[in-house]
C-alpha cells in the first residue's frame, strides 16, 4: 500500500515591509508550504506507525525545495525555519509527531547541514560534530483540528536557537482541510529577523559556539 | 501618492486529488494580497481619488504576482476575482473605490484579454477577517466549470487604518466539474458572457 496520497499543496509567501516603524531596506520574506495528505492510520489505533515516518522523507525534501523555489531566494538567504502538523479528527496527536524527523531533516539537508542522518534519526545528532548550516533544532508544533484550523508555526534561527531577533511564528491555515482522515504537514522558512527586532539578546552575527544553540 | 504597502502575501493552492480522483494536472488557484494604509481612515472624504489610483496600481501588481506564482504565461490564466476588507476606521465605499473604477484594466493586462467582468466581494473587518474571493472565467462569465471562490485571510490585518486588497488568478476551473452548462472550450469570449 502506498502510504503517501497528497490531495493539496498550498504555498504562501509574504513580504513584510514594516509593522508601523521604519520601512525595511530589504523586506522580510517568510514562506510556508502545507501538504494535505491522507492519514493512513485514521480511525484506529495502530501501534506501529514508523513506516509512515520513512515514507514522509521524500515528501519533506520535495516540500522544502518547492518552498525555496516559491520564495525565490538563494538557499544562502534562509535564516529562520520551523515546522508543524495538523491532524484531522479521526487521527491522533502522535500521527503529527511522525513529521518531526522527515520535516526537520528535509530543511536542514536543503540548507547544507553536514550532520549524520542516522544519528539524527536516533536523536543524538548533536554529538556527531556537525558543521554547515541548519545547526539548530527545527522548532515545531502540532495539533488535532478540523477543516480550516490555524496553526502558529514557531520559527527560530537556523544555526543558533537562542538568537532572539529570529524568534517568530507564522500562521498557516488551509481552508477546507484537514478532513477527519487527513493530516497537514507544514514547513516554514524566513530570510531574516522580525522586521522591527529590538529586544536585545544573542544577535545572529554573534553566534560563537556553533552548537545549534548559541 | 502610491500605495503605502505594509505586507504582500502570495499564496498558491494546488488540488492533486479530490474525492478519491486524481487531478492531473492539478487545479491551481493563486491569490495575491496587499495590506495598505487607508489614506481616508477616520474621516469622511467626498472624493476618493487616492484609493482609485491605488486600485489601478494594485490591479497590475497583484495580478502580475499571481501569474508569476503560478509560473504561467498571461494567456494561460483562466479565471479571476478581486476583493477588499476595510479596517474599522474606514468605510465600505473605500473598498469600492479601490476595486471598481480602475483596478480591472491593469489586471486584464496581466492575464491577457479578460473580456468578462471581474467578480468581486467586499466587507468591513478586523484582524484575521477572512474573505471569500469569487472567481469567474476571465473571458466568458457563464462558463460554469470556473465558478469558484478562494479564501483570503491575513492574521494581523486589516488594522483599523488599513485595507486588505486581494486579487485571485487561476490556471484552471474546479477540480471535478460535472454540472454541465457552458464549457470553456465552447466560449467565444467576445461579449464577456458566453
Amino acid at each position: 500500500m502506498n502510504l503517501i496520497d497528497i490531495r493539496r499543496i498550498c504555498t504562501s509567501v509574504e513580504d513584510i515591509f514594516h509593522e508601523g516603524g521604519p520601512r525595511a531596506a530589504h523586506p522580510l520574506r517568510r514562506g510556508s508550504i502545507a501538504a494535505v495528505l491522507s492519514n493512513p492510520y485514521a480511525g484506529r489505533y495502530e501501534p506501529n506507525i514508523l513506516p509512515m515516518m520513512e515514507a514522509l522523507n521524500p515528501v519533506g525534501l520535495d516540500m522544502a525545495k518547492r518552498l525555496l523555489a516559491a520564495m525565490d531566494v538563494p538557499v544562502s538567504a534562509i535564516q529562520g525555519y520551523g515546522k508543524g502538523a495538523i491532524i484531522g479528527a479521526a487521527g491522533e496527536q502522535e500521527h503529527g509527531a511522525l513529521w518531526h524527523v522527515p520535516g526537520g531533516y528535509a530543511m536542514r539537508e536543503l540548507l547544507g547541514w553536514k550532520g549524520d542522518a542516522e544519528a539524527y534519526k536516533r536523536g543524538d545528532a548533536g554529538a556527531s560534530g556537525q558543521s554547515g548550516n541548519g545547526l539548530a533544532i527545527v522548532p515545531s508544533t502540532k495539533k488535532v483540528g478540523g477543516p480550516g484550523t490555524t496553526l502558529d508555526v514557531p520559527m527560530t534561527h537556523i544555526n543558533a536557537a537562542y538568537v532572539r531577533s529570529h524568534f517568530d511564528a507564522i500562521e498557516v491555515r488551509v481552508a477546507g482541510a484537514p478532513r477527519p482522515d487527513e493530516m497537514i504537514v507544514i514547513l516554514a522558512m524566513s530570510t531574516g529577523a522580525r522586521v522591527h527586532a529590538r529586544v536585545g539578546g544573542l544577535a545572529a552575527d554573534a553566534i560563537a559556539k556553533w552548537d545549534g544553540l548559541r | 501618492m502610491p500605495a503605502q504597502i505594509r505586507k504582500i502575501i502570495v499564496q498558491v493552492d494546488e488540488t492533486h486529488r479530490e474525492m478519491g480522483q486524481t487531478i492531473a494536472p492539478p487545479t491551481r488557484r493563486a491569490v495575491a494580497i496587499a495590506v495598505i494604509a487607508n489614506p481616508y481612515a477616520g474621516r469622511y472624504a467626498a472624493q476618493l481619488d487616492e484609493l482609485i489610483a491605488i486600485g489601478e496600481e494594485l490591479g497590475g501588481l497583484l495580478g502580475q504576482r499571481c501569474v508569476q506564482a503560478l509560473g504561467i504565461t498571461p494567456a494561460q490564466a483562466q479565471s479571476y476575482g478581486k476583493a477588499a476588507i476595510v479596517g474599522e476606521a474606514g468605510e465600505l465605499e473605500h473598498a469600492a473605490a479601490i476595486l471598481h473604477p480602475k483596478l480591472g484594466a491593469p489586471l486584464r493586462a496581466a492575464v491577457e484579454k479578460g473580456a468578462a467582468l471581474v467578480p468581486s466581494a467586499k466587507k468591513m473587518g478586523g484582524l484575521g477577517t477572512a474573505i471569500d474571493v469569487p472567481l469567474g472565467h476571465k473571458d466568458a462569465a457563464f462558463v460554469r466549470s470556473h465558478f469558484d471562490a478562494v479564501e483570503a485571510r491575513v492574521h494581523d490585518a486589516p488594522r483599523a487604518d488599513e485595507i486588505l486588497v486581494a486579487v485571485a488568478v487561476t490556471d484552471s476551473g474546479r477540480p471535478l466539474p460535472r454540472i454541465g452548462g457552458l464549457q470553456a472550450s465552447e466560449a467565444k469570449g467576445e461579449d464577456g458572457l458566453r
